[in-house]
């Protein structure tokens, strides 16, 4: 008789979702799904709010990315309200994602994933975790907590909140940074640089050669990528041009406002969470061997469409990086690797922006008007893309919301990657709570 | 000798699981004592099995039981039930658990009405009945606060909480300290603004510019956001947000208070008491858009936030 082996919840991830691998008779593969069990409504229930409320209130949606939707919605309201930011403010805005950024990227790879790598695939569940990780490397494990605290600090100094922030608005942002405040982050974003450059560093020579079996063969799929790029095509977090790669590598770039003409979503009757897809493809297609409409998001995604990074560390790994596996990189555990090339590029930007002279001005924020209006912000959350698409009535109340966010994205590829780890690693009926993890693991890499 | 710990999000974002993790460097020495029979964010431990052949939820025993985020389907029903059951004490975690949050505004409309717009109404979505499938939980019919299911030894608010708090309630709890709570003072009570007891009167304005300070000048010199005529949610929200040290968090950054750590009393009007702390400045409170629900942004379980008969289409 046929089985369902239920892994619920998935973890070390951040939500709700369950793991459903149908086995047949025999205890083979015939079906795996990603049931995402949660749903809030914020497209419903932001309507009616007034739109200046807006940063403020979809930063909610992800306590680990709260200043990627702050921002898109910033940007999304910039656009209903018809205004351009000054430059100061567009500064301090890539500022704070920037640092937030790093933060995360120390978040997901040695709290959530490095267990997989560090202590071990299949290593006992007791250890196989962060506080495992504290035991085994306890100098490492010390940096790291101290390292992602002083991101948190750096943006609470400044900006009040590290999570749920309320610094940006509607036409900039709400204070300017002074030249004492700039003094003092600098030797911090210093710090951050070097914990970027070790932890590269370490990854390359401790964690990647020890796993390229595997991440050669866990969870891989070849589909295609959606990103954000500068006008020079250089890898980018805040603002640029969408950019959608074909499996086969051909790329085509298009506007925020064009997204309804590249991207639907189909609901699936068995998940909370929709299936964006590529609408210009052709009719999204789950099937493992043909894939049809898939594409990825998030930092390997990011990697692939960019045509180069914006800094130089950053970029020397790139080169690397490409030199290794080519571009587009399709193996899914390379979410890993390019994780901490993106980790590089943020701590170098960090450091960057501090240096600009421009970030210190006092004009930091356009007056706004409540009027009828329409605004798609964008910008490239440490999950993928995030699109915050806002109406108005002229009172400006909200009177349309359609956001698609960061893992929304790759819940196609997501479920793919699952079904290929399962199939490989489950035969004949064969399996224990490593290989179990193992298909997990092709989900941890999206960070989702 | 570490104590068995069990910690879940249910409708929830991870910010309060984040904010533990901002306990910082003291962090290291916490989570030896820390025993996690499960934590969905950092513990591969499964409800099912670990070889997910279970066919019932089974939690695990636990002397101290932390939850964060509201009720918003059946299954977190269940599951938070389970928790009270297997959990000696049982800690709400910010203000999602303590008062449904943010996704409580969600209880202005009946779920049919969310569901047609997510699934039906969205410009990028193709038209499709809901999902239905029994591993898609049923919603709820309203969100709720965790209070409004099983009984809660002790409630951290905040959105999210401060790692200060977090920190003190969990360590008093390990040295058998089985309530907390925190103050019944408001966040102007301590915050460090110059207040005159007057505005320039007339409507509230919309926070559509920025406040008037001297960029260099701390918040000692910084005029009052509400004499400046505008909204903030301070005088009818718990303190707190700055923790043990420092300044109201919104207020370092020139915004208003949102409430997010909820009212100051159990019981407290926050919509009443704001109207009334705004015409005590003569402000003309009436004039603001929308305060319904910006004045329950993060408290709408409770029965705070419902369905109105005949919404104005607004």
């Amino acid at each position: 008789m046929s089985k369902v082996i239920n892994i619920q919840p998935a973890t070390r991830i951040e939500g709700h979702s369950r793991v459903a691998i149908t086995l047949d008779d025999a205890g083979n593969v015939v079906d795996t799904k990603v049931h995402v069990q949660n749903l809030r409504g914020f497209e419903k229930f932001c309507e009616g709010r007034p739109v200046e409320e807006m940063p403020r209130t979809v930063c909610h949606i992800c306590g680990i990315c709260p200043w990627a939707h702050h921002l898109a919605s910033s940007k999304a309201t910039d656009g209903c309200f018809g205004v351009t930011p000054p430059p100061a403010a567009v500064k301090l805005r890539r500022l704070m994602q920037n640092i937030a950024y790093v933060s995360d990227k120390i978040l997901n790879f040695y709290f959530l994933a490095a267990p997989d790598f560090v202590i071990g695939p299949d290593a006992d569940v007791s250890v196989r975790n962060v506080v495992g990780i504290l035991q085994a490397a306890p100098d490492i494990a010390k940096k790291v907590v101290h390292m992602r605290h002083l991101g948190a600090q750096m943006l609470e100094g400044f900006a009040g909140r590290a999570i749920h922030p309320t610094f940006s608005v509607p036409g900039g942002v709400s204070r300017p940074f002074t030249e004492a405040e700039r003094q003092k982050m600098l030797p911090s974003a210093q710090e951050l640089l070097e914990f970027a450059k070790f932890s590269i560093k370490f990854a390359k020579e401790n964690v990647f050669p020890k796993y390229m079996d595997t991440i050669k063969s866990l969870g891989v799929i070849k589909v295609g990528y959606l990103g954000t790029v500068r006008a020079d095509g250089a890898l980018e977090f805040y603002d640029g041009k969408l950019r959608m790669m074909k499996p086969d590598g051909s790329l085509e770039d298009f506007t925020y406002d064009q997204y309804l003409d590249n991207i639907g979503e189909w609901v699936a009757p068995w998940s909370y969470q929709k299936f964006p897809y590529a609408k210009k493809w052709g009719k999204l297609s789950l099937s493992l061997e043909n894939p049809v409409g898939v594409y990825r998001t998030n930092c390997l995604a990011r990697i692939n469409v960019a045509d180069k990074m914006a800094t130089p560390l950053a970029q020397k790994e790139l080169e690397e990086f490409r030199a290794a596996f080519g571009r587009p990189a399709h193996y899914t555990l390379l979410y890993h690797y390019a994780r901490l090339i993106e980790l590089l590029q943020a701590a170098e930007t960090v450091v960057e922006l501090l240096n600009d002279p421009e970030i210190t001005s006092t004009n930091i924020r356009v007056p706004v008007t409540a009027k009828a209006g329409r605004g798609v912000g964008c910008v490239e959350a440490p999950r993928g893309t995030l699109i915050h698409d806002y109406e108005c009535d002229n009172e400006g109340l909200i009177t349309k919301v359609n956001l698609i966010v960061g893992t929304t994205h790759n819940n196609a590829a997501i479920n793919l990657s699952v079904n290929q780890a399962a199939k490989e690693n489950i035969k004949g009926g064969k399996y224990d709570q490593g290989i179990l993890n193992k298909v997990e693991m092709a989900i941890r890499a999206y960070d989702p | 000798m570490a104590v068995n710990v069990i910690e879940d999000w249910l409708n929830a974002c991870s910010g309060c699981e984040i904010s533990i993790l901002n306990i910082g460097d003291p962090l290291v020495d916490l989570l030896p004592q820390l025993n996690f029979v499960h934590i969905t964010a950092l513990i591969d431990h499964k409800f099912f099995g670990q070889l997910g052949e279970g066919t019932a939820m089974e939690v695990p025993e636990a002397v101290v039981g932390i939850v964060s985020g509201g009720v918003r389907t059946e299954e977190q029903k269940h599951e938070l039930q389970e928790i009270r059951k297997k959990a000696k004490f049982l800690i709400s975690l910010g203000s999602c658990a303590c008062f449904g949050g943010v996704p409580a505004q969600a209880n202005m409309w009946k779920n049919e009405e969310v569901f047609e717009k997510v699934f039906r109404q969205s410009p990028s979505t193709d038209p499709s009945p809901n999902p239905e499938d029994p591993n898609v939980p049923k919603w709820t019919p309203t969100c709720t606060a965790v209070d409004e299911v099983v009984k809660v030894d002790i409630s951290i608010p905040g959105c999210p909480p401060h790692p200060d708090w977090i920190a003190e309630a969990v360590t008093g709890l390990l040295a058998g300290k089985t309530s907390w709570s925190l103050p019944e003072r408001s966040v102007c009570d301590t915050c460090p603004v110059i207040r005159e007891k007057k505005s320039g009167g007339g409507p509230v304005k919309r926070w559509l510019q920025n406040y008037e300070f001297k960029p260099e000048e701390g918040l000692d010199k910084f005029r009052c956001i509400n004499e400046q005529g505008y909204l903030c949610m301070g005088p009818v929200t718990l303190a707190g947000c700055a923790g043990k040290t420092g300044q109201p968090r919104c207020i370092v950054a020139r915004t208003p208070c949102r409430g997010c750590f909820g009212p100051i009393r159990k019981g407290a009007q926050p919509l009443v008491d704001m109207m009334n702390a705004l015409t005590s400045v003569g402000l003309d409170p009436k004039s603001i858009l929308d305060r319904r629900a910006m004045m329950n942004r993060y408290i709408g379980g409770h029965g705070n936030l419902k369905v109105l008969p005949a919404r104005p289409v607004k």
